[in-house]
């Protein structure tokens, strides 16, 4: 879906990027991961030519970027940004709609995309006629994601969207990101600070510190075999475990034909569920649904 | 509970009663070159002046009773009434005292009548303010209230106060530099809008322009008004005899050329100011996020920069039309025509009346201009 090749971004005689080369498939929901100032940013915003590119190549489905109209391009990428830059002087549904009125798009068509958005974010149908102040920050940027998908981009690019939320927002945002990426298999990459995130919601992590890609890998092989010393750092030692635990699925630790008591276990949910869900039940087994087997205490942690 | 009295409400009447009582209504002169006796409101016009009390009375007790509702909607009818009983009392007064009078004989309004009838205008302003009164509504008390003062002049009801009758005698001259007054403001903002909204483009997009820019506009600021009419007067007089298309197109070094060229530079830093200031108080994210969803940059301008940015750019606007109504008075001693005109005649002949007739209708006009933007910008901002 999107490959990027040997892309640098030099100003003021430094590398802000340096040689970043990393290829996401199509579906994938890929995290760049690093602290301020890593270049993670520029790399997402060099994608939609927000920020130009002084090396590299960037082809998104095949095609170099370079080669098509910014215009066109961004009205096929999603983008959702930190500040959220809803539009204060138009409605929620214009909002959304934006995107779709710049390709022309019927108004009866436009009405039935927000409605269908506004139920996918999960916003009330009733905020559609209202202006954004009227909202709180974590509905505002439900507005920020509508809008992103409005024209049904197969590519959505996030830059630290949910940084300027309360924690509790931001956790029950992330867990409805995970529900529409799976919903709607877009490709996402997703910019953040935070790893934990990151390890929660992506399936490919980038990490990057002062402008290189260091590691590129699933969030397994990163809390497993970090690349290196700075990775280590990030990852951190304390509460590995329970890292561990978070990102394991309860399918892949199934024994056939145990059986056991009480209510079954999604076997999509992780281990560090399976555990909670063990110590408030003091069980040491647990059903697992649809697998005609159990999971037991001592397969957690082997 | 006992709600706190309105202050702003005594300070008007105590000032407002103050006046009635220790200046005069109206001044009576046997002919205007010399000063006449003053005369107390009471003695004026003595069923008025019960009616002036029993208002101002009304009022005191709005003062005391809570603010909004009902309280707030009286004081504005007593201060309005106040108003136009104002007018007509001078009108009776001047009416009698021409009774019997010689014809050179005049009434001229005293003190009492001008800080009665601000006094009034202001307790209208502050009920407005305190009804939380919409566009709507104040348009509606304004229209009102000067369809009211209107119907007092026509009825023949003011006729002949002195500044009514100054009045009489010049009607075509007045509506000739009435006329020429708007048409001097109205060439002025044209052009200054045509060249200060590209200069404060120019200094929102290009950071280093603004230092030179500003220091330019500042500068032509700090000329006094006066001074930069007569500046321009030799240099304008000079291109017109060395160039005959100047002069063929009207430009000499008096009349309208000198001055529009000076109301224009004047009228240029607020307006680049405020476009400047209006396109850098949109908020950078908005034009972020309208460029990341592809629109180009004239619909980033369209769509985004000018309507966040309008209500600062109008409220430039409605600096500059009221600064320039102001200047274009003082622009009448380059020979420039409008309301000006009568103001330096008045100063010249030393006759009150006549530099009333000039200065009224330029601070009316101000007003107008003043009430009629901050409307349009309110409606706007919601």
């Amino acid at each position: 879906m999107i490959e990027i090749e040997g892309v640098t971004r030099i100003e003021g005689g430094r590398p802000i990027v340096d040689r970043v080369t990393f290829s996401v498939a199509a579906g994938q929901f890929c995290a760049l991961v690093g602290s301020s100032g890593a270049g993670k940013s520029t790399t997402l915003k060099m994608i939609n030519r927000m920020v130009a590119k002084s090396a590299g190549t960037i082809r998104i489905g095949g095609a170099d970027v370079s080669t098509l109209d910014p215009q066109s391009l961004r009205r096929r990428i999603g983008y959702v940004i930190q500040s959220i830059g809803l539009f204060p002087h138009w409605t929620v549904a214009e909002n959304i709609a934006t995107v779709p009125r710049l390709l022309g798009w019927d108004k009866a068509r436009i009405r039935a995309r927000v409605d269908e958005l506004i139920d996918l974010v999960r916003l009330d149908r009733d905020h559609a006629g209202r202006y954004p102040h009227l909202l709180s920050g974590g509905q505002q940027q439900r507005v920020g994601v509508a809008r992103a998908l409005a024209a049904d981009p197969d590519l959505l690019l996030m830059d630290e969207p949910f940084g300027a939320l309360d924690p509790i927002t931001r956790e029950a945002l992330a867990d409805e990101l995970a529900l529409i990426h799976h919903r709607t298999g877009k490709t996402i990459l997703f910019v953040t600070h935070d790893l934990d995130m990151a390890l929660r919601l992506a399936d490919r992590i980038a990490i990057m510190d002062g402008g290189r890609l260091i590691q590129f890998a699933p969030p397994i092989e990163i809390l497993e075999a970090p690349a290196n010393a700075f990775v280590r750092d990030l990852v951190g030692r304390s509460a590995l475990g329970l890292k561990l635990l978070a990102i394991r699925r309860v399918g892949d630790r199934v024994r056939p034909g145990l059986a056991a008591a009480g209510e079954p276990l999604a076997s999509s949910a992780s281990l560090a569920d399976a555990l909670s869900e063990m110590v408030v039940r003091r069980t040491d087994r647990l059903p697992v649904a649809d697998s005609g087997g159990a999971i037991l205490l001592s397969d957690i942690v082997a | 509970m006992t709600p706190r009295a309105n202050a702003v409400l005594l300070m008007l009447i105590a000032v407002g009663a103050l006046a009635v009582g220790t200046t005069g209504f109206v001044t009576h002169a046997p002919n205007r070159l010399v000063t006449g006796i003053s005369i107390p409101l009471w003695r004026a016009a003595e069923p008025q002046a019960g009616a002036i009390a029993a208002m101002g009375a009304t009022l005191l007790a709005t003062a005391f009773l809570p603010a909004r509702g009902w309280a707030a909607r009286l004081a504005l009818i007593a201060a309005s009434a106040l108003m136009l009983l104002s007018l007509d009392a001078a009108g009776a007064a001047a009416r009698t005292l021409a009774l019997g009078a010689p014809e050179a004989a005049r009434t001229l309004l005293g003190p009492a009548f001008w800080i009665l009838l601000l006094c009034a205008a202001l307790s209208i302003l502050d009920a407005l303010q305190r009804l939380e009164a919409r566009a709507a509504a104040r348009l509606g008390v304004v229209t009102g209230l000067a369809a009211l003062v209107a119907a007092l002049i026509f009825t023949g009801r003011l006729d002949q106060i002195s500044l009514a009758r100054e009045f009489a005698g010049r009607r075509d001259a007045f509506v000739s530099e009435f006329v020429r007054h708007c048409a001097l403001v109205a060439g002025t903002l044209g052009p200054a809008l045509l060249i200060g909204v590209p200069l404060g483009l120019l200094a929102a997009r290009r950071p280093r322009s603004r230092a030179p820019l500003y220091a330019v506009l500042n500068g032509v600021q700090t000329v006094p008004s006066i001074a930069l009419f007569g500046l321009l007067v030799g240099p304008l007089a000079a291109l017109a005899s060395a160039v005959p298309f100047f002069a063929a197109v009207g430009v000499h070094g008096v009349g309208p050329a000198p001055a529009l060229i000076a109301l224009v530079l004047y009228a240029l830093l607020p307006v680049a100011r405020n476009t400047e200031a209006g396109l850098r108080q949109v908020d950078p994210a908005a034009v972020e996020a309208a460029f990341a969803m592809g629109m180009s940059h004239s619909q980033v301008f369209w769509q985004v920069e000018l309507p966040l940015g309008l209500p600062v750019f109008l409220a430039g606007v409605r600096v500059v039309t009221v600064q320039t109504i102001g200047l274009v008075a003082v622009a009448a001693l380059v020979g420039a025509g409008g309301l000006g005109t009568f103001v330096f005649q008045g100063i010249g002949q030393y006759a009150v009346d006549l530099v009333l007739i000039g200065a009224v209708p330029t601070i009316l006009l101000a007003l107008a201009a003043d009430f009629l933007l901050s409307i349009l910008i309110e409606r706007l901002g919601r």
